[in-house]
């Protein structure tokens, strides 16, 4: 019988909502913290299913990464953690689909993020190509403070030498938040800031989203762009009321869209689907 | 199992939730620190480490 692990490093309020899942439901798991953990000690074998919820993005590539080379299916498979963790992979993915999204440029000294600005023009966004919560996004206003990024990203080491810069899109104090699960949309959510920054994790509010035929539309460009069974949407309404994406989370925190808010249950649909794939292989 | 942990940055009392686990993070209400759960047997709480770079969704 295949086993079912879920693998974590730190208990959020994720982690905890899955483990209560998988009892309630009377799902057989193991819940595996893998922080003081050794490869190739850490379980799984061919025909086992593993949900990896490392809140770090490399620690959680590199463990779906080795189980998947025992046979292990990983949710989200270690293609799709790739996909989702670097910004500019991310955009080359969506670019490459013809996906709509804020218009961007990959600069490789703070001479090309002169050049990049020329292009997007001012204001435009600064991100790392790899991070989350909102941190270390930088909106660049005008020329002195683009030069003055750049330049302290230039000595910030290696994971700061691509800079992935955005054209700033003036997105009416929200975005959306779409979860998708096995394919299809389950929950949206509207995140209300003042904040230019939207992220939950920044303060933002969330509330509840009707799921138009276009999102809908669009999502499903998106799952079909970038695969994997969990992905987390972040989506920016145009100037001209349509729809872009701004971000793809492959290893999704899902706490604002779970429950009330929405009358979805994630974590309970999550375990379920994870579980229903074991039973498929 | 005890109930509760020294803080081990100000040795206040923290109180431990009902079936804690490893990893679960804890907040001193004396001092605010962040505390993580590193061992249950024995029960030990160390310091949560600072957010990395590369943490999240």
């Amino acid at each position: 019988m295949a086993h079912f692990f879920i693998f974590y490093t730190r208990l959020r309020t994720e982690e905890k909502l899955l483990f209560k899942a998988a009892e309630e439901r009377g799902i057989p798991f193991s819940a595996v913290n893998v922080s003081d953990g050794m490869w190739p000690d850490i379980p799984g074998a061919s025909g086992d299913v593993a949900l990896c919820r490392c809140v770090s993005q490399t620690q959680n590539s590199a463990l779906a990464v080795l189980l998947e080379a025992r046979g292990v299916l990983t949710v989200n498979s270690s293609e799709v953690m790739a996909l989702c963790a670097d910004k500019i992979v991310t955009a080359a993915k969506l670019d490459a689909a013809g996906i709509p999204q804020p218009e961007y440029a990959v600069a490789f000294s703070p001479e090309g993020a002169i050049e990049g600005a020329k292009r997007l023009g001012y204001p435009l966004v600064i991100k790392p190509a790899t991070g989350s919560w909102g941190r270390l996004l930088a909106k660049i206003n005008d020329r002195d403070a683009l030069e003055a990024v750049a330049e302290h990203k230039a000595h910030m080491g290696a994971a700061h030498s691509v800079l992935f810069m955005q054209q700033y899109v003036e997105k009416k104090g929200f975005d959306l938040r779409a979860t998708l699960l096995g394919g299809e949309p389950i929950t949206v959510i509207k995140r209300c800031s003042e904040h230019w920054i939207t992220n939950t994790a920044r303060g933002a509010t969330p509330e509840k989203y009707p799921l138009s035929p276009e999102i809908k539309a669009l999502l499903g460009r998106v799952q079909n762009a970038i695969g994997g069974e969990v992905l987390a949407v972040d989506l920016f309404e145009t100037p001209e009321g349509g729809w872009m994406v701004n971000e793809v989370n492959g290893q999704p925190e899902f706490r604002s869209s779970d429950g009330e808010l929405t009358g979805v249950d994630i974590a309970g649909r999550l375990v379920e689907h994870v579980w229903s794939l074991a039973a498929q292989k | 199992m005890s109930t509760k942990v020294q803080c081990v940055v100000c040795e206040g009392d923290v109180m431990l939730p009902a079936e804690v686990m490893e990893g679960e993070l804890l907040t001193c209400p004396d001092c605010g620190t962040e505390l993580e759960v590193v061992s249950l047997n024995p029960l030990t709480v160390a310091e949560a480490p600072e957010v990395q770079e590369d943490w999240g969704e």
